[in-house]
């Protein structure tokens, strides 16, 4: 994880503050720290925590500040009424579907905070029916690869079949 | 009223002071965020919506799909007063978050308070699975089949990229939680903790204090979980952090050996200092208890304190917080008056024989 402060040297303190059940997390290098003066949790005023993390949610990636700014204030979503400049202020997202509405937006914040932007773990058995399913398929397309570069045919013909099961299930949903 | 039966009695399973490396890993725990999909969380809900919420999420729990894994109260919050409440976050078994601020929140709670599931927390549900001793394999896999049993009849908020979508982005994706409480005297007194301790977070791990986000450590007791919820799989999140907290309880087992064999007798003055002062101490505050128990703790687990378990050590850190010790007094005190029964309480614990001969 990179300082939010900085954006060079490695983040090694991580704040949380919670005010009025307001959570914000912030992460910056000791340099930054010392830098800043006092400031570290338990202190009252001294470095601005809203400010780290409204930094690092007003994040615009490649956009001219001015202009994604003006965007921003606009963009809400339609599911639960939260405006982006909401969620930037509260670092919390309203309802699911925010997700999707704030989009492309939320991949450098995740990158920030998480390194990846891509979930690989647990998937839900029943509503995740489907993604397990295209996994699925995905593993015996590899392993009909290497059946094939193996020259076991006969192998290979059983995984072919068992993909287009698979493929005809996904299709019906 | 057995549903009560956690404000009275004062251990959980995860205080026994018993499993694997119980001398220096505390507890282990597991967390899992998870939210419906079609309502919104938590912070936004209406009433309306939060109080549907909890009727399904209790629902699963009274529909008896919980019972193989023993056996589950529901306890909503709103009939419990603060003090309860209170005593339920010193236990660990509920957040600050759902004492203070939940609307419509509930907890499923299991007899012998190894699970807590929260209703209308951050997130309309959240799985906590607690475990005496570094046992966070086996916390995870508890964890994971009741997520298993809510998702049979619930549609949880998952997105194929995302995951499971959480209330706050530093959750989502696996949505898991896990950490191991830590005892760390050795350590601290040899002042490597903090090389250590910045070395941790490098790996995507955080420190905390022992009542999680933004308290402070007390007692040389370190609460190291993952920071990562996004991008790595459950199992590899846990890997790294059973790898990196292996990697703390060695060299704290290290510290302590040096310790005995280098500067013994400044050890042995230290430890029965504290035994001494907290067995005939008349006001003790909490700072100086939380301080003074980590010495004694310390000495059990060196062998050189015979007379008193590890068990009791685990207990009192918890019941000597503010409110366990206004629930167990069945009065309301002022701080100067909770120093003289916190006194009270560890005198008498301390002079009473280990339950059974010490673990």
């Amino acid at each position: 994880m990179i300082c939010q402060e900085c954006e060079k040297r490695p983040a090694t303190l991580h704040f949380t503050k919670i005010v009025n059940g307001e959570k914000t997390e912030f992460h910056i290098c000791e340099s930054c720290a010392r830098e800043k003066g006092e400031g570290l949790p338990g202190t009252a005023n001294g470095f601005s925590i809203h400010s780290l993390l409204s930094g690092l949610l007003d994040f615009e990636p490649g956009g001219t500040a001015g202009a994604g700014s003006a965007k921003q204030q606009t963009l809400r979503c339609d599911a639960c009424g939260l405006t982006y400049a909401q969620f930037s202020k509260m670092g919390r997202f309203g309802c699911s579907q925010c997700y999707a509405k704030f989009g492309d937006k939320l991949d450098p914040i995740l990158k920030r905070v998480h390194g990846n932007t891509v979930h690989t773990g647990k998937v839900p058995k029943r509503s995740g029916g489907k993604i397990k399913l295209k996994r699925q398929i995905e593993q015996l397309r590899r392993d009909l690869n290497e059946q094939i570069v193996r020259e076991e045919f006969e192998s290979a013909a059983k995984l072919r079949d068992q993909i287009r099961e698979l493929e005809r299930k996904a299709a019906e949903g | 009223m057995s549903k009560r039966s956690f404000a009275r009695h004062a251990l959980s399973d995860w205080m026994k002071g018993t499993g694997p490396d119980s001398d220096i890993v505390i507890s282990s725990r597991i967390r899992i965020a998870r939210n419906l999909s079609g309502f919104p969380f938590p912070m936004l809900a209406t009433n309306q919506q939060a109080r549907e919420v909890m009727e399904r999420l209790t629902a699963v729990a009274e529909s008896g799909r919980l019972s193989g894994l023993g056996h589950f109260d529901t306890i909503p919050l709103s009939e419990l007063n603060e003090l309860e409440r209170r005593v339920l976050v010193e236990k660990h078994l509920i957040s600050p978050n759902l004492a203070n601020e939940s609307r419509c929140g509930a907890l499923i709670l299991s007899s012998n308070e190894s699970v807590s599931i929260m209703v209308n927390e951050e997130d309309h549900l959240r799985i906590q699975c607690l475990y005496p001793g570094f046992q966070i394999n086996e916390a995870w896999e508890l964890a994971s089949r009741i997520d298993d049993i809510f998702e049979e009849v619930t549609d949880y908020a998952f997105d194929e990229h995302r995951g499971y979508l959480t209330s706050c982005p530093t959750n989502v994706g696996t949505g898991i939680r896990a950490s191991v409480m830590m005892h760390l005297p050795g350590l601290v007194l040899t002042q490597q903790i903090n090389r250590i301790l910045s070395a941790i977070t490098q790996v995507g791990l955080a420190v905390r204090g022992i009542y999680g986000e933004g308290s402070e450590v007390q007692g040389n007791l370190f609460q190291v979980s993952n920071q990562i919820t996004l991008g790595q799989s459950e199992g590899e999140i846990i890997e790294n952090l059973f790898s990196v907290a292996k990697q703390i309880i060695e060299h704290e087992r290290a510290a302590r050996q040096r310790m005995l064999e280098e500067s013994r007798l400044r050890l042995e003055d230290r430890i029965f200092r504290s035994y001494g002062i907290l067995s005939n101490a008349f006001i003790v505050d909490s700072k100086e208890s939380a301080q003074r128990l980590s010495d004694v703790r310390l000495g059990i687990d060196l062998g050189l304190i015979e007379d008193a378990s590890p068990q009791v050590m685990n207990e009192m850190m918890v019941m000597t917080q503010p409110g366990f010790l206004q629930q167990l007094f069945e009065e309301k005190m002022s701080p100067e008056q909770r120093d003289v029964r916190r006194a009270e309480l560890i005198r008498r614990q301390l002079h009473r024989k280990p339950d059974h001969g010490g673990a």
